[in-house]
């Protein structure tokens, strides 16, 4: 029995948001008499961090802590219409319609303000520590609470903001496919190593090197959390997973997770993260989204890995031992490469 | 059949309510007590997603049968807090991003507590091992086990 | 070997490239800040769709084809029916408008997916009657008591298979199991460039077959809804979706009901990964709370999240690569197949999705590309993290090792060679911009130890592309191969006229690939009914003889004014 190591590379684009239909997302802001602001989406969390990104960027926009922001998605009586959260389209395009409606709600909120303080609400600016004051005369100054404390009970001006984000609906011609896919692409690199067991035909991932190019991470910790969890879900798509081990047969279906294989915390690949920030034009803060592409580099860089340590091609995932074997036996045994 | 009343302790507080005859304690937890911290992944015992306490042991609450904690102590992510006061596992995923969806996140804390209150000071392995039988998709387990380890190496429970 | 600290491994920020394209001066944008929900997730307290109590809540399950492909003689719910706790039991003719596809409300494709089906089954676990019993056991149990009278049909389960004269058909509503494009073609063309000319002047052709699998999304939470009778008539949905109004909008055409009456609530999910859109939950719930007047819960079990839960589809793709000794692509060839399963639900999307990714992050002067949405008797496919993409990124870029081997470059080097740049025309004729291959590629190498020679070390995204890389093609050769007869042209795949096609054709067209100026402009937002006028005009024979599209105008919450 052997280990041979091997050393595998790939690179990709992903395009962020969908085309099809036309792709809306809307968004309203509003405050409280105390200047606390709430965000009304229909957008869902499913883990990716919707609530958090889209809190910062609304607390950003209106110039006020996040502390003063709070995002409330999805209850379809309150919260206007959204695509939904899928095509990595939650940051980009419903970044885009907070960013939209804070403008708007921040526009009335230097208005009351302005007001208050007997100026142009064009001299104004925002802290982001809960004032607004006259640029480059910090003492004349009135809190966001104030403001919208006069904004409510004696100016009679709601500060609220509407906003909407839609990618219109891109034609696909039947002739040539010529169509506006999709307004900007993130970006990835991977280089894995794998171990490859001549005996067993196991494959093990033992280190995993990337570069992933973002856009802006509005969310460092966000993005990583992406990053990590994506890259580890595309070693499982590599080598483990399937509901159909035999496809196409239909046999041998797992229906349980004791069938159903993914890695567990003791098949981690130290995975080591370069995040590239290039901002996308029309992104949020330049913002695009990390969350799909992330998996899609690790799939073929661990097959290419597998080749260079002994020579075998697995064109079907996922890189099963069974697989390995059989292309062992099918060439004679291990013939490591060591390309890269 | 009869409902049959069970009588324990959750979370430290005396409960008592009516289990289904064959009922987990699973669904007795959310459905019958209000207890909505467990959740259901699976009902098969391979998730973890309802790990629970019975007698500071972990236990699967959706193998386990409703009337077999009679008279005794179960512990779910809800009582972890006391009060206001988070225990330091709570507050060190916090830190350490150790969520994303949060569905596993309840079941993950009930396996880190029970081995850090057997085993303060844990490896990395004994981490890992504590928690392989929590499932989670989001996070690629990294920062779950980063946040274990932070509390075992820093600060005792409070 | 691990190098991990107790904060986890290295995470990097190279803020040194593409620095002056970026303020990093932001006050909130650009910090970690701890989530908002995060507090609820580590107390237990984040309000998950089942994390809603309802007294008397009635459980609602299945009863599902054993066989691949069958027709239905006769559904028996009687012995069901009579089962301990069973309150109703619902088949097809409880279902008001019991056909639907997705993305219709995109006015996208062809209804064809029933919710309960009533003739035949094209996939083992399709449902056929939906048991509501008190608790979720004796919902089980009357569900296996369901008695259906099978004729069983032969079925096909390969993709090639499948598009073969003579194989089942397994949807027949789409001709020889393969989706319509544009009214026009069995597949998607990508045309780009003269491919075959330039295989035939390449150095080398490098071939390869590739497969992905069909992968399940896993979340931990399986997909569920609970509806309840609301006050004033409506009624309330607590859903795990991850599309709010795209389950909206389906249940309101499902159960023939305006969206008004409907409150969709949900937002915190127990993971998707694109499990989570196919809305299949949602009506069934809110029927049976309609039909018993007490609240609803419909949630699949584990096994049924497996393998009844729609997958990502298996892909089959097959690349031929002409490139030069010096290792430049100038020719790529694709034959894609997606396995769509038994119904289209979003696989016709994918494909549009992934055939304007191709050739993948490359500058390479000739692209073809026929991609075919096909069916076959497995569970139906849908979205998953990547969706369009990860499959034919797979295959790219294990064949992008292959070509390397073949010219005998660094695998690293051939991709930035390669690699597209700011300005390049891309095969889906729009210029590139934002790019940033080259640098992820280097940052990788540098990071790995990978050699690259001084000219690929100081290739860059922003130079270098554009000029004669930023022309499109003096000739593209295009072709009518996949024509078919029948569908009008004025949608990706609406049929002309009824619901069956007409019987007599309108001849075909000579190809004739608009030019960039006669583009549509996108819809104006603030108008009611858009969507007809931003599609492409029908061919003038269509229109005289018959509308492009019949029926009433109707309100689709996600797409607004369409015509059905």
């Amino acid at each position: 029995m052997t280990v041979h190591r091997g050393r595998g590379f790939a690179a990709i684009n992903y395009p962020i948001g969908m085309n099809l239909g036309g792709d809306p997302s809307q968004a309203l802001v509003h405050s409280n008499p105390d200047g606390k602001f709430t965000v009304a989406l229909s957008a869902i969390d499913l883990g990716q961090g919707m609530k958090s990104v889209t809190r910062q960027i609304a607390a950003e926009t209106l110039g006020v802590p996040i502390e003063d922001v709070y995002v409330d998605t999805a209850d379809s009586d309150t919260g206007p219409h959204d695509m939904g959260s899928f095509a990595s389209r939650g940051t980009h395009r419903m970044g885009n319609a907070v960013i939209r409606a804070s403008e708007e709600a921040r526009q009335v909120m230097l208005e009351a303000a302005a007001e208050e303080l007997e100026v142009d609400a064009g001299d104004l600016v925002t802290d982001g520590r809960g004032n607004i004051h006259v640029k480059g005369a910090p003492s004349r100054t009135i809190t966001t609470m104030a403001a919208a404390q006069a904004a409510q009970f004696r100016q009679g001006r709601t500060i609220a903001g509407r906003g909407i984000f839609l990618i219109p609906l891109s034609e696909v011609d039947p002739e040539t496919g010529e169509m506006s896919p999709v307004t900007t692409f993130a970006h990835a690199a991977m280089l894995v190593t794998v171990e490859v067991d001549d005996e067993t035909g196991e494959v093990t991932v033992t280190d995993m090197q990337s570069a992933y190019e973002v856009g802006r991470a509005l969310n460092p910790k966000l993005v990583e959390q992406q990053l990590r969890g994506g890259a580890w879900m595309g070693m499982s798509h590599a080598a483990w997973e399937t509901t159909e081990p035999y496809y196409p047969s239909r046999d041998h279906g797992p229906e349980d997770f004791n069938t159903y294989l993914m890695p567990g915390p003791g098949d981690l690949a130290p995975h080591h993260i370069s995040i590239l920030e290039r901002p996308a034009e029309d992104g949020p803060y330049g913002g695009k989204g990390p969350g799909e592409m992330c998996a899609n580099p690790v799939l073929p860089a661990v097959v290419n890995a597998v080749y260079d340590a002994v020579g075998v091609r697995i064109d079907e995932l996922p890189v099963t031992p069974e697989k390995v074997l059989r292309g062992l036996q099918a060439q004679g045994g291990a013939r490591p490469r060591q390309a890269l | 059949m009869a409902k049959t009343p069970v009588s324990f302790t959750l979370n430290g507080s005396p409960r008592a309510a009516f289990a289904d005859p064959g009922q987990n304690l699973l669904e007795f937890l959310r459905r019958d007590v209000g207890d909505l911290s467990p959740k259901f992944g699976c009902g098969q015992g391979t998730c973890g997603a309802c790990t629970v306490t019975v007698d500071g042991e972990t236990h699967l609450a959706c193998l386990v049968l409703a009337q077999t904690v009679e008279g005794r102590d179960v512990g779910t992510a809800s009582g972890l807090a006391r009060g206001a006061q988070l225990d330091p596992l709570q507050e060190a995923f916090m830190d350490h991003f150790a969520a994303q969806c949060g569905y596993c996140t309840a079941g993950m804390l009930i396996s880190a507590r029970a081995l850090l209150d057997r085993n303060p000071r844990p490896t990395r392995d004994e981490v890992v091992e504590a928690i392989s039988g929590n499932l989670c998709r989001c996070t690629g387990y990294e920062p779950i086990i980063a946040a274990i380890l932070s509390v075992a190496e820093g600060r005792a429970r409070a | 070997m691990r190098d991990m600290t107790s904060d986890g491994p290295m995470v990097e920020f190279r803020k040194d490239l593409f620095a002056d394209e970026r303020d990093d001066n932001l006050n909130e944008v650009g910090k970690p800040t701890r989530r908002q929900d995060i507090l609820g997730h580590v107390t237990g307290r984040s309000p998950f769709f089942d994390d809603h109590l309802f007294d008397g809540l009635l459980h609602l399950r299945c009863a599902r084809s054993p066989h691949h492909h069958a027709r239905i003689r006769r559904i028996d719910t009687s012995a069901a029916e009579r089962m301990p706790g069973v309150v109703r039991v619902l088949t097809g003719r409880d279902v008001p408008v019991n056909l639907n596809t997705l993305l219709s409300l995109l006015d996208f494709g062809l209804d064809d997916e029933p919710i309960l089906s009533e003739n035949k089954t094209a996939y083992r676990g399709e449902p056929v009657a939906a048991v509501i019993a008190e608790t979720e056991a004796q919902a089980r149990a009357a569900a296996a008591a369901v008695q259906v009278d099978w004729e069983v049909l032969p079925h096909v389960l390969d993709v090639e298979e499948a598009i073969k004269p003579g194989a089942p058909a397994v949807l027949e509503i789409y001709p020889e199991n393969k989706f319509v494009y544009h009214g026009k073609y069995d597949h998607q063309k990508l045309r780009y460039g003269d491919v075959d000319r330039a295989l035939a002047e390449a150095d080398h052709v490098v071939e390869g077959r590739y497969q992905m699998s069909p992968i399940e999304q896993a979340p931990i939470e399986t997909c569920g809804a609970i509806a309840a009778p609301e006050q004033n008539d409506r009624y309330v949905c607590y859903t795990s979706t991850q599309a709010l109004f795209f389950s909206l909008g389906t249940a309101a055409k499902v159960l023939s009901m305006p969206s008004s009456r409907l409150h969709f609530i949900g937002g915190t999910v127990g993971g998707g990964f694109g499990g989570k859109v196919d809305s299949v939950h949602e009506p069934l719930a809110i029927l049976g709370a309609m039909l018993t007047g007490r609240p609803v819960k419909y949630a699949w079990d584990r096994a049924e999240e497996m393998q009844v839960g729609a997958p990502r589809g298996a892909e089959r793709w097959y690349i031929t690569d002409g490139v030069m000794a010096d290792g430049r692509i100038v020719a790529r060839k694709f034959t894609g197949y997606f396995d769509a399963g038994a119904y289209t639900r979003l696989s016709s999307y994918a494909i549009i999705k992934g055939v304007g990714h191709l050739p993948g992050p490359y500058t390479i002067p000739n692209v073809h590309a026929d991609v075919y949405c096909v069916y076959t008797n497995r569970t139906p496919a849908t979205a998953m993290r990547g969706f369009g993409i990860t499959g034919v990124d797979f295959a790219i870029e294990a064949h992008m090792d292959k070509v390397a081997e073949t010219v005998g470059l660094n695998p690293v080097e051939l991709r930035i060679l390669n690699a597209y740049r700011d300005g390049d025309m891309k095969a889906h004729r729009r210029l590139a911009k934002n790019c940033a291959l080259i640098e992820c590629a280097q940052v990788v190498a540098e990071k790995a130890g990978v050699t690259l020679s001084p000219q690929m070390k100081a290739a860059s995204s922003l130079r270098d592309g554009g000029g004669a890389r930023a022309e499109l093609p003096r000739h593209t050769a295009t072709d009518q191969e996949g024509r078919v007869e029948g569908f009008t042209a004025t949608s990706y795949a609406r049929k002309g006229g009824g619901d069956s096609p007409p019987t007599t054709a309108p001849p075909p067209r000579p190809a004739s690939p608009p030019p960039a100026a006669s583009r549509p402009s996108p819809p104006a937002p603030s108008q009611p009914a858009p969507s007809a006028s931003a599609r492409p005009e029908p061919a003038p024979e269509q229109a005289t003889k018959k509308p492009a599209r019949s029926g009433a105008m109707r309100f689709s919450s996600l797409s607004g004014f369409r015509r059905r």
